[in-house]
C-alpha cells in the first residue's frame, strides 16, 4: 500500500527538489535584476487582512488577488528584504544539508550573518513571508516550531532523513506515543491495519486511550494534538486522511476553544491562508458538544463572558457555516455550561472509552 | 522752632555716599566693580588710539579685614593711550573729571568709574593710589595720590618722573581695596570672558589671589572702526544742554548756530526750522529769553523734517567680529549674527547687535543662556529687568523648532552714545520701543538662521542614516542572492550604490 492515493504529493525527495528549485529561482531572479542596474524586488500575495478570503470550494481561507511589491529601493523594505534574502538563503542550506531548525533557531542564526532581527515575532513573520514567496510550508523549508504534538497506532512508516533512510518504525512501538516532529513529517508510509484517525486534544486523555487499547478497540491511530495543532501535525492528518483514506475524528474540550481547535484542523486558519495542505476538510468534530453536556450530564462549569464573546466571533465565522455548528453554538449560548474531557471521569475511567466513544463514531453528523 | 542747616557737598562727597548706585554695594559687588571700571577704562584707552588692548589685571590678597571681607591689591596695567601728565591726577583723584563726554560711543561716560574705584580704596584701606602712565613721550610720569572727599580734589602725595627708554605708552594703576573675592570670583571670570567675548582682538590676563592665570587671548588683531564724534541731534537736545551751546558759542545768528552745533542740520532744514519755531533766523543766540529756550526745545521735538541722526558716531562690532569673538569664547557648533540698521531713539541714534549661539560647547541649561552687552561691555547683573531677556521671553520659539532646552545662548549688543540704562549702575537696558523692535527683529532673523541650520543638520543626518543603511543591506542582498541562486560571483552593485547618493543630492 506504499504511495497509494497521492492526489497531491510527490515522494519526499521530490518535494525537496521542488522546494530548492523554487528558491534557486528566486535567487536567479533578485540576481539578474542586480546585474541589471536594477533595485532587486520581490512581487506577493498579500497577506493583508482585506486580500484573505474564505473559500468554501477549498473549505478554507485563501488570499485574494492583491500583491505587494517589496523592493530594495525603499528604505522602509531594504531591511526586511535583506532578512527575507537569507531565510532563503538558509532554508536552502537546511534544506540540501538535510538539517532541520526550530523558529527559535533561525531568529539565533540570524546573527552569525550579521542579520538582525528585532526579536523572534519579527523573524517568524519573515519565514511566513518566505512561505508566501516561495510558495510552500516553512515544514517543507525544514523550519519547524517547537511545540511538539504525538501519534499512535498500527501505522509502520519510513523514514527519508538522513542517517534513517529506508528504516521502519511501527507507531505502536513507543507506549507514550512517537513525536511528530521533523522526521515523521518527512517520512513515507508503508502499511496500516488503521480504519480511523482519532484526534485529541490533550494530552491526558491521549495516554487513557492508549492504555484502554483504543486503538485495537476501535481500529484507530491516535494522534495527540497538545492544544492547538501545530501545522506539521495539521499536515500529518492530512496526509492521513488523504494518502491512507481515513476518516478522521476530533475530540476536545466542550467550549469554544476546543470547538476551533478541531475547525482549525478541519479548515485551516487565518494566519495560513498562503499556504495549501494544512486542512482537513472532511474530518469530523465528534466532541464534546454543548449538548452532549446536557444529554451526557456532565459536570460543567459557567462560560465566562470572554467565553461567550468567542461564540459570538465564531458565529459569524464563515467556516462555522453549517448546521452543526451553528446549533451547538446556540446550544453554547443557551445553556451557557462548558466541560472539559476529563468530566466524563465522574461515570469512572472506562467510560467514555466504553460508551461515549462508540456512540460519537456512530454518530451521522 | 528748628534750625535748618544748609550745606553744599562735593560731587565725591555725594558719591561717597550714594556709592550704591555706581555699584558698591557690598563687598563682593565692590571688588567686582573696581576690576571692571578698571578694564573699561584701558579697554576704551588702547581704542581711542587704535591699538589691539592688552590688559593686564593681577589682583593680590594682602591680609584679613573683617570675617567676610580682607584687603586686596588691585593692579590693572594696559597698553592704551596714556594719560597726559598735567591729567593724571585728576583722571583718579576727582569725581566727573573725564575725557569721553563727547558725542560719540565710549564704555565709561560719567568720568565717575575709575575714580570711584580708588575712592573705594581709600575709604576701605586709607592708602593711597599709585599710577603710573605715559602717552609714549620721553618720560614716564608716576603718582602717588588721595583723594580729598570734601573738596573733591587730588591729594599728590609723591611725584616722579623717569626717563621711557622704550617708549612705553599706557597706564598703570595699583591700589588696595577691601573685597570678598571668593564670592566674586564667579562674575569677575563671567566678566572677563564675556569681555572677551565683545572685545575679540583684545588680550586680557589675569591673575588672582591664589595666583591662578586666566588668559583670554585675542582672535584677531581687527578692531572695528573708531567712532566719529558728533554734535548733538536736535530731538535729544534738553533745555540743560541748549543753554550751555548757548553760553560757549561764537555764532551770531541762530541760522549760524543751528547749522553749527547741530547734527545733519544744513542751510535748508536750519530756515526752515525757525520759521516753523518762529524765531528770527538772524536773531542772536545770546539774546534768546529764558522762555523762547524753553519753546524753541520743544519745537525741536515736534519739527518733523530734521534728517534722522547717522550712526557713524557708533562703532558696532561688526558681524564678523562678533562671530570671531562667539567663536573663540563659547565654541559653539553654529553661530548666526545679525547687524541691525541703525536706529534712533529720542534723537539718539543706536545699532542692535543680535547672535544666537548653538551646540558645541554651549551647556544644555534647560533654559537659552541669554549674554547683554551695550557699548562692548557685559551686562552682568539684573537679568530679568532687561528688555533683551523680555523679549526673549515673548518671542514663540517653537516657531523656528527651537527649545529652551536645547543648548543655545543669545546675544544682543546694543550701541549708542546714550544706552538707554534704567539705572546708574549700567546693568540693564529700558524697555524703549525704538530699541525693542530692533531687538525683537534681530532675535527672530537669527533665530530663523538657527532654524534653517538645524533643519539642515537633520536632513544630511538622515542622509547619511539613508546612505548607511543602504550600503549595510545591499552587498548583503547581493551575497545570498547569489548564493540562492548557485552562483559564485555576486553582481556588482556599485551603480546601485551610486543611484542611492544621486537620490539624495537631487532631494
Ligand atoms: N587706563 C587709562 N588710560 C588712559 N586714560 C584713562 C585711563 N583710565 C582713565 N583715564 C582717563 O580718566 C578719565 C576718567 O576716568 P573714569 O573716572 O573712569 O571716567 P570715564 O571712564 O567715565 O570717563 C577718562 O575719561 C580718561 O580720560
Ligand atoms: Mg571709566
Amino acid at each position: 500500500m506504499k504511495k497509494t492515493s497521492r492526489d497531491e504529493r510527490f515522494s519526499a525527495t521530490e518535494r525537496k527538489k521542488e522546494v530548492l528549485d523554487k528558491l534557486s529561482n528566486l535567487g536567479e531572479n533578485l540576481y539578474q535584476q542586480m546585474a541589471q542596474g536594477n533595485f532587486p524586488s520581490i512581487k506577493m500575495p498579500s497577506r493583508s487582512i482585506e486580500n484573505i478570503y474564505y473559500n468554501p470550494e477549498v473549505r478554507q481561507y485563501v488570499l485574494g488577488d492583491r500583491t505587494v511589491k517589496r523592493t530594495a529601493q525603499n528604505i522602509r523594505h531594504i531591511k526586511p528584504f535583506t532578512q527575507l534574502v537569507w531565510t532563503g538563503y538558509f532554508a536552502q542550506e537546511l534544506t540540501t544539508n538535510r538539517k532541520t531548525s526550530t523558529l527559535r533557531d533561525v531568529y539565533y542564526s540570524a546573527q552569525a550573518y550579521e542579520i538582525s532581527f528585532q526579536d523572534q515575532a519579527e523573524s517568524d513573520n519573515v519565514i511566513t513571508d518566505l512561505e508566501t514567496v516561495a510558495d510552500c510550508a516553512r515544514e517543507d523549508l525544514n523550519i519547524f516550531p517547537e511545540e511538539r504534538s504525538a501519534i499512535f497506532g498500527d501505522l509502520t512508516i519510513e523514514y527519508t532523513v538522513p542517517g534513517y533512510e529506508g528504516k521502519q518504525l511501527n507507531l505502536t512501538s513507543h507506549p507514550d506515543g512517537v513525536m511528530i516532529g521533523p522526521a515523521l513529517t518527512y517520512s513515507e508510509f508503508v502499511k496500516t491495519t488503521a480504519d480511523k484517525v482519532i484526534a485529541i486534544e490533550k494530552g491526558g486523555l491521549f495516554t487513557r486511550f492508549i492504555e484502554e487499547n483504543v486503538h485495537k478497540k476501535y481500529n484507530a491511530l491516535l494522534v495527540l494534538t497538545a492544544g492547538q495543532a501545530p501545522r506539521a501535525t495539521r499536515h500529518f492528518i492530512r496526509r492521513l486522511n488523504r494518502e491512507l483514506d481515513l476518516p478522521v475524528y476530533i475530540f476536545t474540550d466542550g467550549d469554544p476553544w476546543g470547538m476551533h481547535i478541531a475547525m482549525v484542523i478541519i479548515s485551516g486558519s487565518a494566519n495560513a491562508a498562503h499556504l495549501r495542505e494544512l486542512t482537513t476538510p472532511d474530518a469530523k468534530w465528534s466532541g464534546v458538544w454543548a449538548s452532549d453536556i446536557v444529554d451526557y450530564k456532565l459536570p460543567s462549569d459557567p462560560l465566562t463572558e470572554l467565553d461567550v464573546k468567542r461564540l459570538h466571533e465564531l458565529q459569524r465565522d464563515p467556516r462555522y457555516k453549517n448546521d452543526l455548528w451553528q446549533r451547538e453554538i446556540k446550544v453554547f449560548m443557551k445553556h451557557k455550561r462548558k466541560a472539559e474531557q476529563e468530566a466524563f471521569s465522574r461515570y469512572g475511567l472506562t467510560y467514555i472509552v466504553d460508551e461515549y466513544l462508540p456512540a460519537k463514531l456512530e454518530e451521522k453528523i | 522752632m528748628v534750625t535748618q542747616t544748609f550745606e553744599e557737598i562735593s560731587p565725591a562727597d555725594f558719591f561717597y555716599r550714594n556709592r550704591d548706585i555706581a555699584g558698591f554695594t557690598n563687598p563682593s559687588r565692590a571688588i567686582f566693580a573696581s576690576i571692571r571700571e578698571l578694564v573699561e577704562n584701558s579697554l576704551d584707552a588702547a581704542e581711542y588710539v587704535m591699538i589691539p588692548p592688552d590688559v593686564y589685571v593681577r589682583l593680590s590678597y594682602v591680609g584679613e579685614a573683617s570675617p567676610e571681607s580682607a584687603i586686596y591689591k588691585l593692579r590693572v596695567m594696559d597698553n592704551g593711550s596714556g594719560i597726559p601728565p598735567q591729567h593724571i591726577p585728576s583722571a583718579f583723584g576727582q569725581v566727573l573729571f573725564g575725557s569721553k563726554y563727547k558725542l560719540k560711543q565710549t564704555r565709561g561716560t560719567f568720568g565717575l568709574g575709575g575714580t570711584m574705584s580708588v575712592l573705594y580704596g581709600q575709604i576701605t584701606t586709607h592708602q593711597p593710589a599709585f599710577i603710573a602712565s605715559s602717552t609714549g613721550i620721553s618720560k614716564i610720569y608716576m603718582y602717588k595720590i588721595m583723594i580729598d572727599i570734601q573738596k573733591n580734589r587730588p591729594l599728590i602725595l609723591d611725584r616722579k618722573i623717569i626717563l621711557n627708554k622704550e617708549r612705553w605708552r599706557g597706564t598703570v594703576i595699583e591700589y588696595s581695596l577691601e573685597g570678598d573675592y571668593i564670592r566674586a570670583m564667579p562674575k569677575i571670570l563671567e566678566y572677563l570672558k564675556q569681555t572677551a567675548l565683545v572685545n575679540p582682538y583684545a588680550n586680557i590676563t589675569f591673575v588672582d589671589p591664589r595666583g591662578r592665570l586666566y588668559k583670554f587671548m585675542r582672535a584677531t588683531t581687527k578692531m572695528p572702526p573708531a567712532p566719529q564724534e558728533t554734535l548733538p541731534h536736535p530731538y535729544g537736545v534738553d533745555v540743560e544742554t541748549l543753554q550751555r551751546l548757548i553760553r560757549f558759542t561764537r555764532c551770531n545768528t541762530m541760522q549760524e548756530f543751528m547749522k553749527t552745533h547741530f547734527h545733519r542740520v544744513g542751510e535748508l532744514t536750519a530756515s526752515k526750522f525757525l520759521t516753523f519755531a518762529e524765531i528770527p533766523a538772524s536773531k542772536s543766540p545770546k539774546k534768546l529769553k529764558r522762555e523762547e529756550i524753553v519753546r524753541l526745545v520743544q519745537n525741536m521735538k515736534r519739527f518733523k523734517e530734521f534728517l534722522p541722526p547717522d550712526a557713524s558716531c557708533l562703532s558696532p562690532l561688526g558681524e564678523e567680529l562678533l562671530r570671531t569673538g562667539i567663536l573663540k569664547e563659547l565654541k559653539p557648533e553654529f553661530t548666526a549674527v545679525r547687524q541691525r540698521k541703525p536706529s534712533t531713539y529720542s534723537g539718539h541714534p543706536f545699532i542692535v547687535e543680535v547672535a544666537i549661539a548653538y551646540g558645541g560647547n554651549i551647556p544644555q541649561k534647560g533654559d537659552f543662556i541669554l549674554y547683554r552687552f551695550a557699548n562692548r561691555i557685559p551686562l552682568l547683573y539684573d537679568e530679568a529687568s532687561d528688555v533683551s531677556f523680555r523679549i526673549m521671553k515673548g518671542i514663540n520659539w517653537r516657531r523656528y523648532k527651537i527649545s529652551p532646552d536645547m543648548p543655545i545662548a543669545i546675544l544682543v549688543h546694543i550701541c549708542s552714545t546714550k544706552v538707554p540704562y534704567k539705572t546708574v549702575g549700567k546693568e540693564f537696558i529700558a524697555d524703549r520701543p525704538e530699541v525693542k523692535r530692533e531687538i525683537l527683529n534681530g532675535m527672530r532673523e537669527v533665530a530663523r538662521d538657527l532654524q534653517h541650520f538645524l533643519s539642515r543638520q537633520e536632513h544630511v543626518e538622515r542622509e547619511r542614516k539613508r546612505l548607511g543603511v543602504f550600503s549595510k543591506y545591499l552587498p548583503k542582498i547581493a551575497q545570498f542572492a547569489t548564493k540562492l541562486a548557485g552562483r559564485q560571483e555576486p553582481p556588482d552593485i556599485k551603480k546601485l550604490l551610486d543611484k542611492v547618493k544621486t537620490i539624495e543630492e537631487n532631494e
